[in-house]
């Protein structure tokens, strides 16, 4: 049987209802709440402040430090706490997707702590803690080119798809299923983020690129409105 | 003089503020092409040529010759290492400290936890000097130490200091604010602790109209 109905009934290219808030942790220099439907992300940054351990500092530039964590209680199954090998690798790729724009060469010696939390998980979760994150830095004051705004494209056996949800993750009928998690810049239109999930043409591909590039423009205007100070939440509907 | 009542836009980092060959980027933005864009989250300031953005969020950025108060954080031989906030941690060398210190136990002077009231004398990199040779400043004893955002701390001080003068006495307390969020309270513990939801109460209503009515009646009101 062909693919032709996404589990939620969303149309092929249309986004989960998204909720978005900045300013939910007072003690943190720079907060953000993002969610894509039910997969829920918060990220706190704290700094520029001096770094330690020492041999850690970079004398001309600050870094970023990037930590992704899976609360325990946001599967079905209970996660385990604490690091794991997926959750330091999408850490790592999340803290550079954002050091592309963050201006770091302001404070040499130093780091910024970026912390991102999925309180809940169904799919897109990396995408979530990015879009968060990125909120929350701008919210912290830290001087940054631009926005950048990630969103998951999968193609669930001959169709692509725009924000997968963990059921198609696990489609396995026909061509079965490709994740392809993007983070694109919002002036220069750059990927500063790309992983890929299962096999692909490359024609198919390109066209993957461009749901992705549609797909974070509407995303990035909720993180702007969310910035100026709306609460958003529409993961009702 | 046009009176500034008009509200300041917020722009968020990549946002184009304008798109006018005239206008030149001031802090925090970068002109691509004819557009002015912002590299900060904060309000624009386009009363001028020059386009700049105030900054409401982040940590203390220090500059030269600003009053800030911190915590020592530990001794050595040659002075005392103080916590500022902001990127860098800061250095009182003995030779800026204006009264005689034993070289021997210059811990009598401060210790460890002891608040001090100092004045940025030179940013180096990765560190900052502080100095005490001015008039003000120097140890401060007792009292409390609370922190707020530094981008508000022009509004906790008010015009020529009415807003922190208000505080001061109709709390009964000695108050001083460092340029770098960190507050020294001193008084009674029922002063401190109104000054203290005072000055939270400035800094969350700090872009409100008609602030000082609001904290002359949230003073008046419980005394």
């Amino acid at each position: 049987m062909p693919y032709t109905k996404r589990p939620d009934k969303r149309k092929m290219d249309e986004i989960r209802g998204i909720r978005a808030e900045v300013g939910i942790i007072p003690n943190a220099n720079g907060s953000a709440l993002f969610a894509f439907g039910d997969t829920v992300a918060i990220a706190a940054v704290y700094g520029p402040k001096p770094l330690h351990p020492q041999h850690l500092q970079e004398p001309d530039t600050g870094i970023i430090r990037c930590v992704y964590n899976m609360l325990p209680f946001s599967v079905t199954e209970r996660a385990r706490p604490g690091p794991s090998r997926r959750s330091k690798e999408i850490g790592l790729v999340s803290g550079n997707a954002l050091a592309a724009v963050v201006d770091l060469k302001r404070f040499p010696g130093t780091v910024i702590d970026v912390e991102i939390m999925i309180l809940q998980a169904n799919a897109s979760t990396r995408c979530a803690g990015i879009n968060a994150a990125a909120m929350a830095l701008a919210d912290a004051g830290i001087v940054m080119k631009e926005m950048v705004t990630s969103v998951s494209i999968g193609k669930i056996d001959d169709k692509i798809v725009t924000d997968v949800v963990g059921d198609e993750e696990y489609y396995s009928e026909g061509e079965g299923s490709t994740d392809i998690p993007f983070t694109i810049t919002s002036n220069s239109k750059a990927i500063t983020h790309l992983q890929l999930d299962g096999k692909i043409q490359v024609s198919r591909f390109k066209e993957a690129v461009e749901a992705a590039q549609k797909a974070c423009a509407k995303v990035l205007d909720y993180q702007i409105r969310a910035l100026k100070g709306e609460k958003i939440d529409e993961t009702k509907k | 003089m046009t009176t500034q009542k008009t509200e300041r836009r917020l722009v968020v980092p990549g946002e184009t503020i304008v798109s006018d060959d005239d206008k030149l980027p001031g802090d925090f933005t970068i002109k691509q092409g004819k557009d002015i864009i912002a590299n900060r989250y904060g309000l624009v300031d386009d009363s001028a040529r020059i386009i700049k953005i105030i900054p409401i969020s982040g940590v203390f950025e220090p500059r030269r010759g600003n009053t800030v108060i911190g915590r020592v954080k530990d001794i050595n031989f040659s002075g005392w290492n103080i916590e500022i906030g902001g990127p860098y941690g800061a250095f009182l060398p003995l030779s800026e400290c204006p009264r005689f210190i034993n070289r021997n136990d210059i811990a009598e002077f401060a210790n460890i936890g002891d608040v001090m009231n100092a004045k940025i004398w030179g940013i180096k990199k990765g560190g900052i000097d502080l100095t005490l040779k001015s008039r003000g400043l120097g140890k401060l004893e007792g009292g409390r130490i609370i922190k707020i955002n530094p981008h508000k701390v022009p509004r906790v001080i008010g015009k020529e200091g009415s807003m922190i003068n208000l505080i001061k006495n109709s709390t009964n307390t000695e108050i001083t604010v460092g340029q770098n969020g960190y507050i020294w309270i001193k008084g009674s513990e029922e002063g401190e602790k109104k000054a203290e939801q005072a000055i939270k109460l400035v800094v969350e209503e700090a872009i409100s109209s008609g602030l000082t009515e609001k904290i002359e009646k949230f003073l008046g009101g419980k005394k």
